[in-house]
């Protein structure tokens, strides 16, 4: 059940955006609409999804002293994990693009703008520092995705809204954007009493 | 503009390297383009680090030393890159940068390595530096790439170092804890420079753990921004 465990985990209490800051490059300047930021954040969820895993394994028989290999490979830890974002990503689009040309379309520009998002590569390794094993990987990996979803559709609702207010001029755009990402982040802080094992202990 | 003086020095020693449109390189993302204030880059790794202003200046040092070398990589290689694999190209130069920053830190500084944790590998991702792959050193010489790696680099790092410092010093009442020149400012014990216990003026001191949240860095960034916009009428968004 510790696959439930860690996608709450990720998802609310330790929201990679909100707690860690990652992906705020791309959280920032695509959160102008809840369109955009709609298409945004499933391809995150998706390549996250994906390329846990993938590097989940990699680390484990590649790179480490007990790996396939039996030396300790760790150093070539980012150049491969950013390679492996880099080409899933890449195979994602082609994917998508051959089979559902819809999905395509809506995602557009977004999906090779993930690979520099940092909320991907940071979750593989958060993942590495503190050693998941393969499910919870992941359940990190869906999870981490579905918290930025959620923050990026949050942070773009609010925005559409407050294009009605009268805020000062020099504060309007991004530096209100800055200031209601740090309310949600403290928002999300009353998530933090939550314990996970609520949900599983039921069981 | 007070810190152009002091970089004077430099620029009369290269002179004919260092002309006015170097200088306009490395002092434009101080204020008028900044990477994070105004070019919205690079904010994903900064952020967490910025609760005391020591990991901001390690972090700081090491973004300077990417964004710098990985420019100047990127510009000698500029025309010998195909255009469709650029991305992975830049990629792996700058991972290869960030690896070895991370080694050598983990070997300078292992706790300061600790604190920064995954932060200083998610530099690859840093926008800042891809961002500036992209947008300079894919068209100009390496000389000037290398400037404006710099420029932006300091840039990021100005910002950074001071959010650095306002979070230190309300969150903490302490100035660049944990490194060899700590200072010790406001606080309930005579160890510091102003004792709360003692002081009749600040006697009603505590220190502000808002400011130790990471939220306060997200609400310090939106008033930097706020302010440099009060001033530069021109930064102001229209939409």
């Amino acid at each position: 059940m510790e696959f439930l465990n860690v996608f709450i985990k990720a998802a609310f209490i330790e929201n990679l955006v909100l707690a860690y800051f990652l992906g705020m490059c791309s959280y920032l300047a695509v959160s102008k609409t809840v369109k955009t930021a709609f298409g945004l954040g499933l391809a995150v969820i998706f390549v996250l999804g994906i390329t846990m895993p993938i590097n989940w394994l990699i680390s484990e028989y590649l790179l480490s002293e007990n790996g396939l290999l039996g030396i300790d490979l760790t150093f070539l830890r980012f150049i491969l994990f950013i390679a492996v974002i880099a080409s899933m990503v890449q195979l994602v689009e082609m994917v998508v693009e051959k089979f559902s040309p819809g999905l395509y379309a809506a995602l557009g520009i977004f999906l090779p703008l993930i690979t520099v998002n940092c909320a991907i590569l940071g979750g593989s390794l958060f993942m590495v520092s503190r050693e998941y094993n393969l499910t919870e990987s992941v359940a990190f990996g869906l999870g981490g995705g579905f918290g930025w979803f959620l923050a990026i559709i949050a942070i773009a609702a609010i925005r559409e809204k407050i294009r009605y207010s009268n805020v000062p001029p020099a504060l309007r755009g991004l530096g209100m954007a800055f200031i209601l990402t740090g309310l949600m982040g403290i928002a999300f802080m009353s998530l933090m009493g939550i314990d996970p094992a609520v949900f599983t202990a039921a069981k | 503009m007070a810190d152009t003086s002091v970089k004077d020095p430099q620029v009369k020693k290269a002179e004919p390297l260092f002309g006015k449109a170097e200088r306009k390189l490395l002092v434009d993302p101080l204020n008028d383009n900044n990477p994070i204030t105004v070019q919205v880059l690079g904010i994903c790794s900064a952020l967490a680090v910025t609760s005391l202003v020591y990991p901001s200046v390690v972090m700081a040092v090491s973004v300077i030393f990417v964004t710098a070398f990985a420019n100047l990589f990127t510009s000698i290689l500029r025309n010998y890159i195909p255009k469709q694999v650029r991305m992975i190209v830049q990629l792996v130069i700058i991972a290869s940068l960030v690896t070895m920053v991370e080694l050598t830190l983990r070997y300078l500084n292992y706790p300061i390595y600790k604190q920064l944790s995954v932060y200083i590998g998610l530099i690859i991702t840093n926008c800042i530096v891809m961002g500036r792959l992209e947008a300079f050193a894919m068209a100009n010489k390496p000389w000037r790439s290398f400037i404006d790696g710099i420029g932006n680099g300091l840039g990021y790092g100005v910002i950074l170092i001071m959010v650095g410092i306002v979070r230190e010093i309300f969150g903490k009442g302490s100035l660049f804890a944990g490194s060899p020149i700590e200072l010790k400012i406001i606080g309930a014990t005579d160890a510091y420079m102003i004792d709360t216990t003692q002081s009749v003026l600040f006697g009603w001191y505590a220190n502000n753990n808002l400011m130790v949240l990471p939220a306060a860095a997200m609400f310090l960034i939106g008033i930097f921004i706020w302010i440099q916009r009060s001033y530069n009428q021109k930064l102001v968004d229209v939409s």
